[in-house]
């Protein structure tokens, strides 16, 4: 890998690498460009290559030349919705598939460590790992992978929200209040969300009550990811970007996952970035949909 | 002097200009009644209506909200009620599973010639809300009157 990104530097196909450093531990592998053979030394894709480097792109094609990238399948999808968005031109970006036997969580792995027990390799894996949405890449100029990385595994990724739906509002209620009270609104998830590249931001601006401070009470930590969830339904690839940055474990795909279901349920299967020319559902109409009465009738126990 | 210490649920309904607003007022000219909680905030077409403005509402004390818009078809913008009936479906559902009661939200197509649905759909939406009580679980407690 570290070969082939060497020989595209070299012969001036590409002008910079973005890839995986090596950090100070295996695991603190950090999303970095290389621009010399020398620098590649650096470059790592090993278990802990969890980030999504899909979101650099913006950044990268605002400078001259092309972008070599090493994408995972799922990031492909995050990488397509961008060039659908018209926020990253392909004309400047080489992408370079990389298999990927799901990525390991290393919280997971120090604690087994540290009690000593020996687990498969599924159950270290970073949740957003653990349901695979499947090996295809949406995107590549050329794929590197072996047999190993083709092997599908993944179960059903909308049993925890659907295990949600069937509490009582009340369950549901003291569910999400325990988990939102932890969020100490550092905007990790929405800096990491590669669909949450808007120029202007509505939590960076102070006019709009929302932006970056700590939540003064329950409604506000609230507020804050039902606007984060709501800013990139129909957009959002379920990369899981945002469980796996947040410092507070709190599981925020689960917000993005009630909207993907929502979706897929009432207009229809839909996969974010798999396509570049759709229009995604939140922009997109049919005379003949659902009247949002529709959310009262189903689902929950009352 | 008494105060009048009675519980009245506070109701925000985002009314188009176009129909509902206008239906508002035939409501009114044809000597209706709907009960004096519901405040109406006119916006130009339903789908104005940004989802962030339904969560301020509540946020700010509102028990219920209700969006009222052109019968789908009948838009004065051609297609804006269809966006916005798809963006209020993600936005209930979404409150729906956060944990707030189902009843607090609701759309509803009220046409200008509607007076009768209007006056009728409001009592209704207020009677539904009182039923529910107040809303404590949404809501900033800093704008919470009885809370002061």
């Amino acid at each position: 890998m570290t070969a082939r990104a060497a020989a595209l530097l070299a012969d001036g196909t590409v002008q910079r690498v973005l890839g995986w450093e090596k950090g100070d531990f295996d695991y603190d592998l950090t999303p970095a460009f290389f621009e010399t053979a020398d620098e590649l030394k650096n470059l790592v894709y090993g278990d802990y290559s969890g980030a999504n480097l899909s979101k650099y792109l913006i950044k990268a094609g605002k400078k001259e030349g092309k972008t070599l990238v090493f994408l995972k399948p799922c990031d492909t999808l995050s990488m397509n919705q961008l060039m659908a968005e018209h926020r990253v031109d392909r004309e400047k970006v080489y992408v370079i598939g990389v298999g990927c036997k799901g990525m390991l969580d290393h919280e997971k792995v120090e604690a087994a460590a540290a009690k000593g027990e020996k687990k498969e390799r599924l159950e270290l894996m970073l949740g957003k790992c653990q349901d695979c949405k499947g090996k295809t890449f949406a995107v590549s100029d050329e794929v590197i992978d072996d047999e190993e990385s083709r092997v599908e595994f993944g179960g059903n990724r909308f049993s925890k929200v659907a295990e949600l739906e069937a509490m009582t509002p009340e369950e549901r209620f003291a569910f999400w209040q325990s988990q939102l009270s932890k969020c100490i609104r550092c905007n990790a998830c929405r800096n990491v969300c590669p669909a949450c590249s808007c120029n202007k931001c509505v939590f960076d601006n102070a006019a709009s009550g929302v932006s970056a401070k700590v939540n003064a009470n329950e409604f506000e930590e609230r507020m804050f990811h039902i606007i984060r969830a709501f800013h990139v339904a129909g957009r959002c690839t379920d990369c899981g970007e945002c469980s796996r940055v947040c410092p507070q474990n709190i599981p925020l795909h689960l917000l993005n996952r009630k909207f993907i279901k929502d979706i897929d349920e009432i207009y229809g299967d839909y996969q974010a970035g798999e396509s570049v020319n759709e229009r995604h559902p939140l922009i997109n109409y049919t005379k003949t949909d659902a009247e949002p009465s529709i959310v009262y009738e189903r689902g929950g126990r009352e | 002097m008494p105060m009048n210490t009675e519980w009245k649920p506070k109701i925000v309904a985002f009314c188009c200009n176009w129909c509902s607003y206008a239906g508002a007022d035939l409501a009114g000219s044809s000597r209706l009644a709907y009960p004096a909680d519901v405040k109406i905030v006119r916006v130009p077409c339903s789908c104005r209506v940004n989802p962030l403005f339904i969560l301020r509402a509540f946020e700010r004390g509102a028990d219920g909200v209700i969006l009222c818009g052109c019968h789908p078809g009948d838009c004065h913008y051609t297609s804006g009620n269809y966006y916005a009936r798809r963006r209020m479906t993600m936005l209930f559902s979404m409150l729906d599973y956060m944990g707030v009661d189902k009843g607090r939200t609701r759309v509803e197509w009220v046409s200008a010639a509607e007076g009768p649905k209007f006056a009728a759909t409001m009592n209704d939406f207020v009677k539904t809300i009182t039923e529910l009580g107040e809303n404590v679980k949404l809501g900033d407690l800093r704008c919470k009157e009885s809370l002061k």
